[in-house]
């Protein structure tokens, strides 16, 4: 049979729109979805009245890699306390130490009133920090780089000591009678992802091992932990240095047939689940929400009332320890992604 | 052995060759070897690694590597590139997950309207490729970095943030998952259902290489595209089919990432592109084109996962892992194109 090719499309797209209306009209799921949605609530300061102060413009450059549900929280919390304050909220990210400075730099030209950064590489962006403060632009480091923020005449420093949290680590491990640990390094060459498994091993009575995997790559992150702990049996907890992979770990310790516990850091809504659930043990939280909206709030109060936060030390948003018990609190906050 | 014995001559043309010699001249013999190699040598080198329940684990990792490998084999025997593959598994994953949830319908709607969509993705990058006759290259980097764009930014638009919203507990997750990540248990080895589906499209697409006009066609096209034209080859409807088939493969190791952790990153997939292209060089594909096989990709599928998993059996320090990866890797090719070449020394 042999019909004409604007026939034989025509028909391709009617069969297609038919289908997917049929589709459309039948299939409504009656659990779970958007319509069990709770109406989002607000965090704190957004909704209401901004401040009267003069409207200022406050950039954010991170070294943060696409897709990173952490620094969505930071955001999220900058973005309240930008709100809040009557601030122009700039964001900017790149993993690439040289690139983040080059933004700095455009920052500067921009004539930005205040300048949040992370000094996860510290070497790369140091020179156009110095410049940022030379220029009289109040410079607030969140996150990494405690140790240089003083140095670089910064305000403050907003973060979580990567080693610390990975001593407090070591030590919950500890109280759980833990005797091998596993750390999983998401990135492989990442300073603070290191020093993270460093810190456990410090203080970690029992021995601890290293396991790099392919973050991007969910199926060979999750084929890799399994075919370690395949390996070592007698490994009794696994360490996961991000959210999305504790639940990764979860999945490989079923293929594995391994009984270890599973902790991780930072906090999702998949990981409180999965708190609830008992699947993973505990979470370290380092609030990425606290350090996007006090940094934004420092600058503001600097600007308005020459408030100072830190007293020349680090203010530090975490190490705070997350387990089951915890859960009815956070459930919504996470869901929203402010936790 | 009498040496009064008459030699009796053949025509040339009529000479039978020697299953031997027939398996020796296979694209995928090299591969074979290599893999055989790598095997024998993780054997030793891993007290873990021949244990049963290591082979599920090892297999999970070439299936979903393999899964991908194969339309993307085929696609460069027709002689083209499909830089965008690693990309669209993740975006075939968040419209499933993201349609799925907004329209608060069951999960199979969302996978059908994720088919269509990552079919039109094919669609597009075939039309785009014959009607501006660009080099493959150049149209799915563009492709590539649309979707990753895309990815993120319709995912945040959409969700609020840069992962999907879980929806294990809407109604037809169960029976999606069940197709799509769903494991069995046989003894101690763990199967998952990837591999059926790794050797499904290994088999249906050895038989539209070897035994289908379609598959000529795409020899043809990659060999040498002017002529195979000329002879009537409906090059373009080929190239546009190949790129269909590579969506097609996304869509299901989409699903697969969907229906196996119930929520999506949306950051994933960046640069496992080239991990499918070097699974299907490794399996003999030609860069150039015109010569290759489907179950070439899955050897070499298969080498990339046992190296990737067999270090970690080996216990190696794992500063070192890619370094290892690459050696491997290199050592496979090498004793591939050996292999090879002897072969058609004899022949």
């Amino acid at each position: 049979m042999r019909t004409t090719r604007t026939a034989r499309r025509k028909a391709a797209l009617l069969t297609a729109a038919g289908l997917s209306a049929a589709l459309a009209l039948t299939g409504c799921s009656g659990s779970g979805g958007k319509s069990s949605e709770e109406k989002p609530t607000q965090a704190q300061g957004a909704g209401g009245k901004a401040a009267d102060t003069p409207r200022i413009k406050i950039a954010m450059i991170t070294h943060s890699g696409e897709g990173d549900t952490f620094w969505d929280i930071v955001q999220s919390g900058a973005k309240a306390a930008a709100a809040k304050d009557n601030v122009e909220f700039l964001y900017s990210a790149n993993k690439e130490g040289k690139e983040q400075a080059s933004l700095i730099e455009a920052a500067i030209d921009q004539k930005v009133q205040g300048i949040v950064v992370t000094l996860a590489k510290p070497e790369a962006v140091v020179a156009a920090v110095k410049k940022a403060v030379a220029a009289g632009i109040p410079v607030v480091t969140i996150n990494s780089g405690s140790q240089h923020s003083k140095a670089l005449g910064a305000l403050s420093h907003i973060g979580q000591d990567e080693a610390v949290a990975g001593e407090g680590v070591g030590e919950e491990l500890n109280t759980r009678g833990k005797k091998k640990a596993l750390c999983v390094i998401h990135e492989q060459g990442n300073v603070s992802l290191e020093e993270r498994c460093a810190g456990v091993k410090k203080t970690f009575k029992g021995s601890v091992e290293n396991l790099n995997v392919e973050g991007t790559n969910m199926p060979s992150t999750t084929s890799s932990i399994e075919a370690k702990l395949q390996a070592t049996k007698d490994i009794d907890v696994v360490v996961t240095l991000g959210a999305p992979f504790a639940d990764a770990t979860v999945k490989a310790k079923e293929g594995a047939g391994s009984k270890a516990e599973v902790d991780t850091f930072d906090l999702n809504a998949a990981v409180v689940k999965s708190l609830k659930s008992k699947a993973v043990g505990f979470a370290v939280d380092q609030q990425p929400y606290l350090q996007g909206y006090l940094a934004i709030d420092e600058i503001w109060l600097n600007r308005t009332n020459g408030n100072v936060l830190g007293g020349g030390k680090p203010v530090l948003t975490g190490p705070a320890i997350v387990t089951e018990k915890d859960v009815p609190a956070l459930e919504k906050y996470t869901a929203r992604g402010t936790r | 052995m009498t040496a009064t014995a008459p030699q009796a001559e053949h025509d040339e043309r009529l000479i039978r060759t020697s299953p031997l010699r027939k398996l020796m001249g296979r694209p995928e013999l090299g591969s074979i070897v290599g893999a055989i190699a790598v095997f024998l040598f993780f054997s030793i080198a891993a007290d873990s690694f021949l244990r049963a329940s290591s082979f599920g684990t090892v297999l999970y990792a070439a299936s979903t590597i393999g899964i991908m490998a194969v339309p993307v084999a085929l696609l460069m025997i027709g002689g083209e590139f499909d830089l965008s593959a690693g990309v669209m598994v993740t975006s075939s994953a968040l419209i499933s997950s993201m349609f799925s949830y907004q329209m608060t319908a069951n999960v199979w709607v969302g996978v059908f309207v994720s088919l269509l969509v990552t079919l039109l993705i094919g669609v597009f990058n075939g039309f785009m490729l014959t009607r501006t006759k660009l080099p493959s290259f150049i149209i799915t980097l563009g492709t590539f970095l649309m979707l990753t764009g895309l990815n993120l930014g319709l995912t945040k638009l959409i969700s609020g943030t840069v992962s999907t919203k879980g929806i294990g507990d809407m109604e037809g997750f169960e029976a999606a998952k069940a197709v799509f990540a769903s494991q069995i248990t046989i003894g101690s080895v763990n199967l998952k259902v990837t591999i059926l589906w790794w050797f499904v499209l290994i088999a249906l697409a050895t038989w539209i290489l070897l035994r289908t006009r379609a598959g000529n066609w795409i020899f043809a096209v990659g060999g040498e595209k002017d002529a195979a034209r000329a002879t009537g080859v409906p090059v373009n409807k080929t190239r546009i089919g190949l790129y269909m088939g590579v969506a097609f493969a996304a869509w299901v190791s989409g699903q697969h990432l969907l229906f196996s952790y119930d929520v999506v990153q949306s950051g994933e997939g960046v640069g496992n592109e080239l991990t499918y292209i070097i699974a299907a060089v490794i399996g003999g594909c030609l860069i150039t084109g015109g010569y290759g096989s489907a179950i070439g990709s899955a050897v070499g599928a298969f080498i990339f996962g046992m190296t990737s998993k067999g270090i970690v059996y080996a216990e190696w320090n794992p500063d070192w892992f890619k370094f290892f990866l690459g050696a491997m890797l290199l050592l496979a090719t090498l004793l591939n194109a050996w292999v090879r070449k002897r072969a058609e020394a004899r022949s």
